[in-house]
């Protein structure tokens, strides 16, 4: 469970450029976006396409985001259930 | 006889050099390939804490590099214009889009595939609201540069004008830039322009 979490961490850093962050600094259940992580509106597209390159999950409706992209629980939550990879 | 205008702070980044009034700020030791390492160096350099730096494309960083040297921590009139040129427009991001068409594209690179990017970057990082402008032309064109400059300074459409040239290729950069204000001592004519940025590239 724990490694998925850390996994999505150190990939969300990877390939959102977030050089000034490490995974120590993400808290499983922090806002991925506003106060939290601080993320923007394409971080969330960015985000769309880690889903589908690293577990195949091909998210048809960009709104679905706004529930899924809330934590990195949450995500780990969703990938976890949706996984094909 | 027209308004007078002044040249009052010129940046130049070029070969792994920042020089600040024609005065060597900081030079990097790197490989002049590592172009990505040398902006993570000027960036700590000029201590910089600006994380979304580090999401931007390779112009979009020499922009915001140079124009924290060019304000020096000062804040800007709201109506500060940028006036910018340069011959390669956005090659560098498009080439590492036009890379990952046949797999799943990059967003965050995709937005950076037009060169006027790096001035909504800097309006956003400097508060700015001035009118901004890229062109794109072979060589830098200090006339053309400065007569544009000269009408919105001169019409008050702007208080004051960053101006020059950006331009990027194959890891190779040239930035000259200026600010151009209503009081200083070097006055702002094509001819001093052109005589600023010719004098590190003969």
């Amino acid at each position: 469970m724990s490694d998925l979490r850390t996994e999505l961490k150190v990939s969300i850093i990877e390939q959102l450029n977030l050089e000034e962050l490490s995974v120590e600094d993400i808290e499983n259940d922090e806002p991925l976006f506003g106060d939290g992580v601080g993320l923007d509106s394409i971080d969330a597209l960015e985000l769309i396409v880690l889903l589908e390159k690293d577990y195949g999950i091909k998210l048809t409706d960009p709104q679905q985001g706004k529930d899924i992209f809330v934590s990195i629980n949450k995500m780990a939550e969703f990938i976890e259930v949706h996984r094909t990879k | 006889m027209g308004k007078l205008f002044y040249i009052d702070n010129v940046v130049r980044i070029k070969n792994r050099s920042i020089y600040n009034n024609q005065e060597l700020l900081f030079r990097s030791e790197l490989d002049i390939a590592e172009i990505d390492l040398f902006f993570k160096e000027a960036y700590q350099f000029l201590q910089l804490s600006y994380p979304k730096f580090f999401k931007m494309d390779r112009m979009s960083k020499l922009g915001i590099l140079a124009t924290e040297i060019l304000f020096n921590k000062e804040k800007q009139d709201i109506n500060t214009a940028l006036v910018f040129s340069n011959n390669y427009s956005s090659i560098d991001t498009d080439k590492i889009h036009q890379n990952s068409i046949d797999q799943i594209v990059s967003p965050s690179v995709f937005v950076y595939t037009l060169p006027n990017i790096v001035l909504g970057e800097i309006s956003i990082k400097h508060q700015l609201q001035g009118e901004n402008v890229f062109f794109i032309s072979e060589g830098f064109d200090a006339q053309m540069i400065a007569d544009y400059t000269d009408v919105l300074l001169s019409t008050g459409k702007a208080e004051n004008v960053v101006c020059g040239w950006i331009d990027l290729k194959n890891a190779e950069y040239d930035v000259f830039l200026c600010l151009i204000t209503r009081k200083g001592e070097m006055r702002f004519t094509h001819k001093n322009l052109e005589q600023l940025y010719y004098f590190d590239n003969e």
